[in-house]
């Protein structure tokens, strides 16, 4: 059953409409930056598209899209309308008021600083306080994620979980205590200087606590595609779960090792000691574990798959899977640029390897492969599964649903693998111009000339998404069957009570949140000597 | 199931994960604060506490060879500059000012403008004329006129200055010696990045504002191109950065001039 369908549209919707635009910048910097284009006279402009770009496709699109989702996954998978939809709205509006409070000072060139902040540049006040609203919406969001599982565990005593509610709920916390970092920095640190009751900031301390959501927001990210893993993939390729267990266990490490391993991103700041650092790049490979384990749940519910669909042999069974199925195909593309960005991240997490890299065009070719790649492409095949449910229409465009998805795998494949390769020869991130005459840097105008072609292909893919969707819509109607989440091949009627509840899952969340985190803010907040003079972006002030 | 308690020491859930992850964390806090920086050979991490102190970051003296503070061979500007410096201003300050700016008169005008060659000082931001007057004052900047003029102003003055003449309007005439309206020159547009000069719009207005920068527009041509050449033969030294001598020393005599000329010209 599902009620809700105008509100998941509506949050799907926006989302998306929010994703194309950013796309279209990043297309563009892409362009503006390589050898293809005279150099852009007003590097500000550069910034501000960057500033955009970031702040759309990291705040509002992946928030929207696990929202919508789990609005859709309450109902579905609780078999009960969802509980408190004037505040589901409620969380929309404040996503969509924040979204254009944020990005009305940005197009006015008021707050290009870039979507990670980087204080002691302030922009204007209305861009914080619009980022501010997006995430409290989507704390409403976390509230009824909770109320609605409470109420019906109420009903349903001593009945485990179904799988997508309990991995929608370890998201939902996740993010719910992610975002208090970059909202301690904004309510407590940004805001006050934006709004001129304060002339310096502890930087520093601020970028410890962005750290805090900077690295957890990318599993917030990575939730919907996990989900769409386990309980969407086996069903829509005709297979069947190879464990369920597995996949709280994924979901609840998941929860636990995402946030206190932000401080890798730190490697390079003076004020964060060595010993902690080391720590948290410990932590920070014990996230290889769950994705591991995912990596090996989802073969083997493929192989069951191919196996039932009569493939043999080691290997011959791959032959037997449904390589017309759209999301088979977002699957395969999803799990390949995941393997690579992960390996990539292996390198970005170790603390010495890390300082080859460290703020290179190798990190933005990484984020770009597990974020645009990987999991975008599942938030594509979640969509494609989700619409007909949604519209009550068809979707009878297989073959550009194929071809959308072997694009957007080509383009991200095309757009990150020389990014990477320009980061390995020295080229820096984050700057507007380079000049490829130089000698020095010469070497690198190939990659990103191949790089950029890789961005339009990407933008070519997204236009063919959209086209889908819209096709959709105007498509026949027809009678959609009930709705159905993967079965595990053994479904156990009991499962342990900690596969079954968050609580000692979010004590340890907190706690290893403090052991980690701990020490480095507190000896910031208490020392005096921190704070430099702010300093705002915003054009001349005459 | 319902009765199976999560938080008890019976629960292997709950003891094996708990105990797993505090002794991950002990395993690591041990090789990251005892066993690694033990690995240094250097003075910080002598000994058990050190090293722990040195691996949680608590700041340490390194190398501490001397407690003396050296003595600059040059004069510096002692002068801490931020956006927010004289932001603001009030009008018993801009009063004050106009009673002591009398004596600047003589070459910068009656309200701020002259053509003696000297620099606009109507409507230019009261920071740069504050820290100017104190690196007059300090020594960090010389100059035989201005350096007596100022050597008894109090720090009041100086403020009560720069509160004035940041109130004067900014003159909308062009100067007479003003180059008809110069096209924007490319190392005012777009500086040379790969020189690593950034353009002068980039801090002195047009692209952006930086504090201590001031606005450059219808200066006199031959203060702005002596300024730039002090800055490059590092007669001008109170840029505390060397913001200002790294662009000017990597400018070609072509550039110095084209910019001055383009400033002189334009509309403030």
């Amino acid at each position: 059953m599902l009620n809700s369908k105008r509100l998941v549209l509506a949050h799907f919707w926006l989302g998306f409409i929010s994703f194309g635009g950013a796309l279209l910048l990043g297309a563009w910097q892409m362009w503006v930056r390589s050898p293809l284009h005279p150099w852009l006279k007003n590097p500000e402009l550069y910034y501000r598209s960057v500033t955009a770009h970031g702040s759309a496709m990291a705040y509002v699109f992946p928030t929207l899209i696990a929202m919508g989702f789990g609005y859709a996954v309450t109902e579905l998978a609780l078999k009960k309308p969802l509980i408190g939809t004037r505040w589901a709205w409620a969380g929309f509006i404040l996503v969509a008021v924040g979204t254009v409070t944020a990005m009305v000072p940005v197009a006015m060139g008021l707050a290009s600083v870039l979507y990670t902040f980087y204080p002691p540049m302030i922009g204007n006040a209305f861009y914080y306080i619009g980022v501010v609203l997006v995430v409290v919406g989507s704390w409403i969001w976390v509230a009824l994620m909770s109320i609605n599982l409470a109420a019906w565990k109420r009903e349903h005593k001593g009945v485990p979980i179904p799988l997508a509610m309990f991995a929608t709920l370890a998201g939902a916390y996740l993010w719910g205590w992610t975002a208090v970092g970059a909202a301690v920095e904004i309510l407590f640190q940004i805001l006050p200087v934006a709004l001129g009751f304060k002339t310096t900031i502890d930087v520093g301390l601020a970028r410890v606590f962005f750290s805090w959501s900077l690295h957890a927001i990318v599993y917030f990210w990575l939730m919907p595609a996990y989900i769409a893993y386990y309980t969407i993939l086996p069903r829509a390729i005709g297979g069947r779960l190879y464990s369920d267990l597995m996949a709280r266990i994924s979901f609840i490490l998941f929860l636990v090792f995402s946030m206190p391993i932000g401080m890798h991103h730190l490697f390079a700041d003076p004020q964060i000691g060595s010993g902690i650092k080391f720590m948290q790049s410990v932590f920070t490979a014990l996230v290889a574990v769950p994705t591991m384990l995912t990596v090996f749940t989802i073969c083997a519910s493929v192989e069951i798959a191919a196996r039932l669909r009569g493939g043999r042999g080691s290997f011959g069974w791959i032959k037997a899977l449904p390589w017309d199925n759209p999301l088979m195909l977002a699957l395969t593309f999803s799990f390949v640029m995941l393997g690579f960005g992960g390996a990539g991240g292996l390198i970005n997490m170790s603390y010495q390897l890390d300082s080859t890299i460290h703020n290179t065009q190798w990190i933005t070719g990484h984020f770009h492969l597990i974020y645009g790649g990987a999991i975008v492409i599942m938030y594509f095949a979640i969509a494609y599964d989700l619409w007909p449910h949604l519209t009550g229409r068809a979707m009878t465009h297989l073959k550009l649903m194929r071809q959308q998805l072997w694009l957007w795998f080509i383009g991200m494949i095309v757009l990150t693998f020389p990014w990477h390769f320009a980061g390995i020869l020295g080229m820096p991130r984050r700057m507007a111009f380079y000049d490829y005459t130089n000698p020095e840097i010469a070497e690198q105008a190939l990659s990103v000339v191949i790089s950029t072609v890789g961005g339009l292909i990407l933008l070519v893919s997204a236009v063919m998404f959209f086209i889908v969707l819209i096709r959709n819509h105007r498509g026949p109607r027809v009678v959609v069957e009930e709705y159905k989440f993967s079965t595990a091949v053994h479904e156990s009627k009991t499962i342990p009570v900690a596969l079954n509840s968050f609580s000692l899952w979010l004590a340890l969340m907190i706690g290893l949140t403090l052991i980690n985190y701990g020490y480095p803010i507190a000896s910031q907040l208490l020392r005096s000597d921190t704070s430099v003079p702010a300093i705002p972006i915003g054009g001349p002030q005459r | 199931m319902s009765e199976e308690r999560l938080f008890s020491l019976r629960n292997r859930w709950f003891t094996v994960t708990v105990g797993g992850i505090l002794g991950v964390a002990a395993f690591s806090a041990a090789v990251g604060f005892i066993w690694l920086p033990s690995a240094h050979s250097d003075q910080p991490f002598q000994g058990v506490w050190n090293a722990i102190c040195s691996a949680a970051g608590v700041p340490q003296q390194w190398l501490r060879t001397s407690s003396a503070t050296p003595v600059p061979l040059v004069q510096t500007s002692a002068v801490a500059m931020t956006p927010q410096l004289l932001a603001e201003s009030g009008s018993t300050s801009i009063g004050r000012g106009a009673t002591v700016s009398m004596r600047c008169t003589m070459c910068h005008g009656v309200r701020g403008m002259s053509d003696a060659n000297t620099p606009n000082l109507a409507g230019q931001y009261a920071s740069v004329i504050y820290k100017q007057l104190l690196d007059f004052q300090s020594g960090a900047r010389r100059n035989a006129v201005m350096s007596p003029m100022v050597s008894n102003l109090t720090d009041q003055d100086m403020r009560d200055l720069s509160a004035y003449y940041a109130y004067l309007p900014r003159p909308v005439a062009l100067r007479s010696d003003a180059a008809p309206a110069v096209s924007v020159p490319e190392i005012v547009s777009d500086g040379a990045p790969m020189r690593n000069i950034a353009s002068c719009a980039s801090c002195h207005g047009g692209i952006d504002h930086k504090a201590g920068s001031p606005w450059l527009e219808g200066m006199p041509a031959a203060y702005t191109r002596a300024q730039l050449q002090a800055f490059a033969n590092d007669t001008r030294h109170n840029d505390i950065n060397e913001q200002m001598r790294n662009v000017a020393r990597n400018m070609t005599p072509a550039e110095i001039d084209a910019a001055a000329a383009y400033y002189a010209g334009a509309q403030p």
